[in-house]
């Protein structure tokens, strides 16, 4: 019995269970919310260390043994993820103690936060591709309530475009699904890896492989799939779009990496072109179509557009250093994007809007806020020694090391790109005056996005900011242990026997050979 | 009777995907839901179709004799169409909820989001 694999699923839909119980206390709500997410933080990080010490930890849900039952697996990518999950999960309640307004917190706010986290958790654990839908679900059901939240007109139209095309993205999935229980006969993703490699009609599994990829495509936004992105992500509440914009589309990115690498690994001669490419265009759309805007959030929707290409990227390149590297990416982002987001509530908390032209002079006015936007900034742009620079670093080296000359040029340009938006946004609101024609409200006004805040208490939104940004930072100072975990998630997925026998062996019966094969070093700086 | 199915799925899908091409959100939501419907019935079909043969053990034995339909694509639909009911209530108010503030039904006057 292994405990730790299911209580970071467990616990928050007991969080969210408490917190329903108590809804029309506030306060208890509020506690629930912070008391919940260090909960779930303490179970990920024991985790953490379970996977870190075992390789792989697998609990048979139901003591029905795979590939009967349903599988909960965690191996070091999920590991990681369930971190970074908490991580986000406990920053975005503590925000959202002061940036959520009481308008928002009565109509189910941290019930659906915890659901929503629960969902994630799910995705990233399971190892039944079945399940993996329903956590999908359940992940979307919790975000479209959260994106309606306040129920403003834009908010409206953007759902509309969120709901119906992730639907969709389900729904391909969902066929994608019965159609592989057609081919297989199981649902347990690694049962069905064993199968689909003795599978009659490969070109069929190609198919497969192309619907996951628009399915997962479309949840992760890559290129041509992420229009519903922009136009939905700038609409809610920000901690809600801090929220979205940390965990949601890895969730897709996720199983991407998932499936490739464990399920399609045959199918890469034909899908390996598609990925390349889509990344490349995910990662230049995205940050072109960031170079237009002039709204604080959009300009970061457009952003977690460009970045999931790399991401991609280092999955499409497939050597375990590239994938080592997207998933340094993946990690990187959550914590960089989220807290740009973050910042971009506190500024609208003090100047009363996300429009770049009307806001300035914050740099006179808040210089650590401006520290925190410059780190988080500079390292969304890569730049060293912060988290994003050994991102990208990897990835390219990977690139090259893989004769993927193209691709990596493209990579790195797009770096540059990046770095002119992000010098943009600092340039209008830190660095410039303050437009004259901007009527800053005076504290008492300043309202949260629901319009009646009484008094703000900063503190509570720039502590996880600041968090937040050191953690980019020692992320970019200690690079080399975490290279050292990212390298064992490379050789893990390359190597997908591991989880293979990890799930159906049933049991902690690890590969030895797995963990034991020396990380490679190549990758550290 | 598989073939059959296929053609009667295959048409669902196009209708579903056609539906959600037009303009009006009422035809959008209506199309999602043919989408969904469709999809549980390619899950039920690729599963194969067995007739007449439910998936019981007789008394005292562990196996069903011969051969049984698979009741797991079974469980499947029922699962994912619980999960479409309660989506798909959810994308219903959200499109009156959306009538009622944009006071259009056409998707070309949703367009606050797109500057």
């Amino acid at each position: 019995m292994r405990p730790e694999v299911a209580l970071p699923v467990l616990l928050p839909l007991l969080s969210g269970a408490i917190s329903l119980l108590f809804w029309r206390s506030r306060p208890m709500q509020r506690f629930t919310a912070v008391a919940g997410n260090i909960g779930l933080l303490v179970v990920s990080l024991w985790l953490f260390t379970s996977v870190y010490q075992d390789g792989y930890v697998t609990i048979q849900m139901g003591g029905w043994e795979a590939p009967y039952g349903i599988t909960l697996v965690a191996d070091m990518l999920s590991a990681v993820m369930i971190v970074m999950t908490a991580l986000i999960g406990m920053v975005i309640a503590i925000y959202s103690l002061a940036s959520t307004g009481p308008d928002h917190e009565k109509f189910g706010y941290y019930p659906l936060m915890h659901l929503l986290l629960a969902g994630v958790a799910g995705a990233f654990l399971t190892g039944d591709i079945f399940n993996l839908y329903v956590w999908f679900e359940v992940m979307l059901v919790a975000s479209f309530a959260l994106l309606i939240l306040g129920g403003e007109k834009a908010q409206m139209e953007g759902a509309i475009k969120y709901v119906t095309l992730n639907l969709l993205a389900s729904v391909i999935f969902l066929t994608a699904i019965g159609l592989t229980y057609g081919m297989v006969g199981t649902l347990n993703m690694a049962d069905i890896a064993l199968r689909l490699h003795e599978a009659e009609h490969q070109g069929m599994v190609e198919v497969l492989a192309v619907m996951f990829m628009v399915a997962f495509g479309i949840k992760a936004a890559a290129f041509p799939l992420f229009f519903w992105l922009p136009a939905s992500y700038h609409t809610p509440p920000v901690a809600v779009s801090a929220l979205f914009a940390g965990l949601l589309t890895k969730v897709g990115v996720y199983a991407l990496f998932r499936v490739f690498t464990l399920m399609f690994d045959d199918t890469l001669d034909y899908t390996q072109d598609l990925l390349i490419w889509g990344a490349a265009l995910t990662m230049v759309t995205g940050v072109l179509g960031a170079a237009a805007q002039f709204e604080f959030r959009r300009i970061l929707s457009f952003h977690i557009v460009s970045q999931i290409g790399y991401m991609i990227l280092g999955l499409a390149l497939y050597t375990p250093l590239a994938i080592a590297g997207g998933i340094f990416a993946v990690m990187h982002n959550i914590v960089v994007k989220t807290n740009l987001f973050l910042i971009s509530g506190i500024t609208r908390r003090l100047q009363g809007t996300y429009q770049l032209k009307k806001m300035g002079g914050l740099y006179k006015e808040r210089p650590w806020l401006a520290v925190a936007f410059f780190l988080s900034a500079f390292s969304l742009a890569g730049i060293p020694p912060l988290s994003g620079f050994f991102a990208k670093f990897v990835i390219v080296r990977a690139g090259i090391e893989a004769e993927a000359y193209v691709v990596t040029g493209i990579a790195l340009a797009v770096g540059l790109m990046t770095l002119y938006s992000m010098v943009k946004i600092w340039n209008e609101v830190f660095w410039k005056a303050l437009p004259e024609d901007n009527l800053v409200p005076e504290q008492e006004t300043v309202v949260g996005d629901d319009g009646r805040m009484v008094k703000p208490s900063l503190w509570l939104m720039t502590l996880p900011v600041g968090a937040l940004a050191a953690l980019s930072l020692l992320i970019g100072v200690f690079a080399e242990p975490l290279m050292l975990v990212m390298n064992l998630i490379g050789d893990q997925l390359m190597h997908p026997e591991g989880y293979i026998h990890a799930v159906m062996g049933g049991g902690v019966d690890v590969s030895e050979a797995l963990i034991e094969a020396p990380a490679s070093e190549e990758g550290t700086p | 009777m598989e073939p059959v199915m296929a053609i009667a799925i295959g048409i669902m899908y196009a209708a579903a995907i056609f539906l959600m091409l037009r303009r009006s959100i009422v035809k959008l939501v209506i199309g999602l839901m043919l989408l969904s419907n469709a999809a549980n019935m390619l899950i039920f079909t690729s599963a194969g179709m067995t007739r007449g043969a439910p998936p019981l053990i007789p008394e005292g034995m562990l196996a069903p004799e011969g051969a049984v339909a698979d009741p797991l694509p079974q469980a499947v639909v029922l699962t994912a169409i619980v999960i479409a009911f309660g989506v798909l209530a959810f994308a219903v108010v959200l499109i009156r909820r959306a009538y009622e503030i944009v006071k259009a039904d056409d998707l070309d006057k949703m367009k606050d989001t797109d500057t």
